[in-house]
C-alpha cells in the first residue's frame, strides 16, 4: 500500500485518485479523481451508461479498479472489503430496493445497529435485551417517518416507504459518508421531494453524494455537481456554473433530458 | 400481523421471543408415548432423533439459506466417535456425547472455511462431496468403524449409573427427549438472539450485509459449526440408544431424508424439522409394514405435493390457513 499525502487529503472526507476499470474494451471509469469535503451534498449526474452507480461500486468496494486509490478520511481503503468500509463510515444506497423482505423495519435497522456495535456474534441472548440498539434503530425509522409501519413486513410497504427504508438502513451504520445512488427512483415526482427532504434534514456532518436525474431536485439540494460522461469526469462546479456550462447543456441537459 | 399498539420497540421484540400456548401444548404431547403407545417408544426416541438432526440442518438451511446435501457427515461423527468413545474408554453416556459434539463441531468448524465461499449450485455440489467423502472414510476405515459391518462392541452404561436402557425403549426416549428438549431451547434462544436476525439477513439479502457492515462469512462459519456440533450429538444419541453404528448413520441417504424432513414440515420455523421428522418416520414405519420397496413412491408424492401447493412446508401452510382465518 502506497504512502498516503495526507496534507492533500486534509478536510476531505472521501477522495479518489485515478480510478479507473474496465470489462475487456469497455472503459466503465477512466482515471476518476473527485474530492468529497467534509458535509459535501454533492450530485453525480450524467446521462445513462455514464457509469454513475459503477463509481459508486468502486467507492464501496463492491467492484474492484483496476487502478487508483480510494481514500476515506486519510486512509487509503482501495484494498479492504465492503463491510471492513462499512466499518470506517463508508455507506451506500441501491437503486433497485435491496431490502430484507420477510423482516420489518425495525427488525432490519435493529440488525445494521447491531453488525455496527458488534453484538450480533452473540448467539446466546436474547435480541430484545439489547435496549439501547432497539431505540436507536427505532429512532432512525422515526426520524425518516417510518416509526408507523415499524412492525410491517417490509415486503408489504407501499414503495416510497421502502425507498425510505433503503435510507434508514444506511444510516444505522452511522456513516461519515453517505453516497446514494438515486434515492428516488421509482418514486412519483410529487413524493420524491419527500425524499429528498429527509436527505436534506440528515446531519451537517454527514458528507453525501448522490446520484439523481431530476435536475430540478439536484440545483435544489446540491452545492456542487459533478458530471460523469463515459466513465470519466466531464465537468464538476457550482450548480450556477453547470447551468451556464454549454458542453453539459449539449452532451446532457439538451440531448438527453430526465427531468 | 396485528400489534396491539401501545407497545415500546423493545416490548414488541421481547413478546415475539415469548411462548406460544401452542408450543407448550407441543411439548406436552411429546410425554404421551410413555402413556399410550408404550410399545413404540423405540420408535419414538427414533423420531426424537431425527427431529434434532433436523433442526440442526434448519439452522443453517432454514435461518441462513445454506442448503446441505451432507448433513449426515457430522451425524455420523457423533455416531461413530460416540461408540468408539464407548468401546475405548468408558460407557458414560454424557460423556460419550460431549465427545460427539466436540469432534463434529471440530471438522464442521474446518469445512465451515470451505462452505462460506460458495452460494447456490456449488454450495450443493460441495457438501455433496463432503458427505460422499466421510462415508468412503468411514467404509474403508474397516479397522475403526467395522466398514459395512458396521461398529461392534458399543455399551452404553445406565444413565446417571441408575437408568437402564431397556428392550422397550423407555430410558432411550426419555433420554433422547431430554436432550432434544435442552438442545431445543438452545436453539430457540439462538434464532431469538441477535446473530438470529443476522442470519435472517443472510436468507433474505445475503448481497445487502456486506452494505450494513454485517461478515456474512463469518457468521456462517459459526452457524455451520454450531449445527455440526448438533449433529453430533444426534449421531452419539443413536449410538447410544441403540448400541450400534452403522455407515447407515453416515449415508447420502440419511443427508437426502433429512433435508426433505425439513422441506416437508417447513423450514425456518424451529418446528418445521421436528413435525416433518415425525410424519416422515411415522408413515415409513406405517408403509414399510405394507411394502416395503414401495415407501418411496409415497414420499416421493408428499413431496412433490408440498412443494406444490405449501412452498413454506406443512407448518407453514397450517400458519397461513389461520392467518387467514384469524383476518375474517
Amino acid at each position: 500500500m502506497s504512502a498516503i499525502d495526507t496534507s492533500a487529503s486534509a478536510g476531505l472526507a472521501l477522495s479518489t485518485r485515478g480510478l479507473s476499470r474496465s470489462f475487456g474494451s469497455l472503459v466503465v471509469a477512466r482515471d476518476i479523481e473527485l474530492n468529497l469535503p467534509v458535509g459535501a451534498r454533492y450530485a453525480l449526474i450524467g446521462p445513462n451508461g455514464a457509469g454513475k452507480t459503477t463509481l459508486i461500486n468502486l467507492m464501496t468496494g463492491m467492484l474492484a479498479p483496476n487502478s487508483g486509490q480510494i481514500v476515506l478520511g486519510g486512509q487509503d481503503i482501495t484494498a479492504l472489503s465492503p463491510q471492513a468500509r462499512v466499518k470506517l463510515g463508508l455507506a451506500r444506497t441501491f437503486q433497485i430496493n435491496s431490502l430484507f423482505a420477510h423482516l420489518n423495519p425495525l427488525e432490519a435497522v435493529t440488525l445494521a445497529v447491531c453488525e455496527r456495535r458488534g453484538i450480533s456474534p452473540r448467539f446466546w441472548q436474547n435480541i430484545a435485551v439489547n435496549k439501547d440498539a432497539i431505540e436507536e434503530a427505532y429512532d432512525i425509522l422515526v426520524r425518516l417517518k417510518l416509526g408507523d409501519v415499524a412492525y410491517q413486513p417490509t415486503r408489504e410497504l407501499p414503495y416510497g416507504r421502502q425507498r425510505l427504508l433503503e435510507i434508514a438502513l444506511a444510516l444505522a451504520t452511522k456513516p461519515k459518508v453517505l453516497l446514494l445512488d438515486e434515492p428516488a427512483a421509482g418514486v412519483p415526482q410529487e413524493e420524491s421531494g419527500d425524499i429528498f427532504e429527509v436527505v436534506a434534514s440528515l446531519s451537517n456532518d454527514l458528507t453525501l453524494l448522490f446520484i439523481e436525474h431530476d435536475m430540478h431536485v439536484v440545483f435544489r439540494f446540491a452545492t456542487h455537481i459533478i458530471v460523469l460522461v463515459g466513465g470519466a469526469v466531464f465537468t464538476e462546479g457550482s450548480p450556477a456554473q453547470i447551468a451556464a456550462d454549454p458542453g453539459v447543456r449539449e452532451v446532457y441537459l439538451g440531448k438527453r433530458h430526465h427531468g | 400481523m396485528a400489534n396491539p399498539t401501545p407497545l415500546t420497540p423493545q416490548g414488541y421484540l421481547l413478546a415475539r421471543t415469548r411462548w406460544h400456548p401452542l408450543e407448550i401444548a407441543f411439548w406436552l404431547a411429546t410425554l404421551l408415548p410413555f402413556i399410550l403407545f408404550p410399545n413404540y417408544l423405540s420408535l419414538a426416541s427414533q423420531i426424537a432423533i431425527t427431529a434434532l438432526f433436523a433442526l440442526s440442518l434448519d439452522i443453517i438451511l432454514g435461518y441462513a439459506g445454506v442448503v446441505s446435501l451432507g448433513h449426515a457427515a457430522f451425524f455420523g461423527i457423533g455416531a461413530y466417535s460416540a461408540g468408539l468413545f464407548s468401546k475405548y474408554v468408558w460407557g458414560e453416556p454424557f460423556s460419550g456425547l460431549l465427545v460427539a459434539a466436540a469432534l463434529a463441531g471440530l471438522l464442521g468448524y474446518g469445512t465451515s472455511f470451505i462452505i462460506s465461499r460458495f452460494r447456490h449450485l456449488p454450495l450443493i455440489m460441495i457438501t455433496l462431496g463432503l458427505g460422499l467423502l466421510a462415508h468412503e472414510v468411514a467404509n474403508s476405515a474397516h479397522w475403526l468403524t467395522g466398514g459395512s459391518d458396521g461398529l461392534q462392541g458399543v455399551r452404553t452404561d445406565p444413565i446417571f449409573g441408575l437408568f437402564r436402557f431397556d428392550l422397550y425403549g423407555k430410558t432411550a426416549y426419555a433420554y433422547s427427549l431430554a436432550v432434544l428438549f435442552i438442545v431445543f431451547l438452545c436453539a430457540r434462544r439462538l434464532i431469538n438472539s441477535p446473530f438470529g436476525l443476522a442470519l435472517r439477513g443472510i436468507r433474505e439479502n445475503w448481497n445487502r450485509m456486506p452494505a450494513i457492515g454485517a461478515d456474512s462469512r463469518a457468521h456462517i462459519r459459526k452457524a455451520y459449526t454450531i449445527a455440526a456440533v448438533i449433529a453430533g450429538i444426534c449421531g452419539a444419541l443413536l449410538t447410544q440408544t441403540t448400541n450400534s453404528a452403522s455407515l447407515e448413520s453416515i449415508s447420502f441417504q440419511r443427508s437426502a431424508d433429512v433435508l426433505v424432513m425439513l422441506v416437508l414440515g417447513g423450514a425456518g420455523r424451529l418446528y418445521g424439522g421436528l413435525i416433518g421428522a415425525a410424519i416422515f418416520m411415522i408413515a415409513r414405519d406405517q408403509f414399510s409394514g405394507i411394502a416395503p420397496q414401495f415407501w418411496y413412491f409415497w414420499i416421493g408424492v408428499l413431496l412433490v405435493a408440498v412443494v406444490m401447493f405449501l412452498p413454506n412446508g406443512i407448518l407453514g401452510g397450517l400458519s397461513a390457513i389461520v392467518a387467514r382465518w384469524r383476518r375474517k
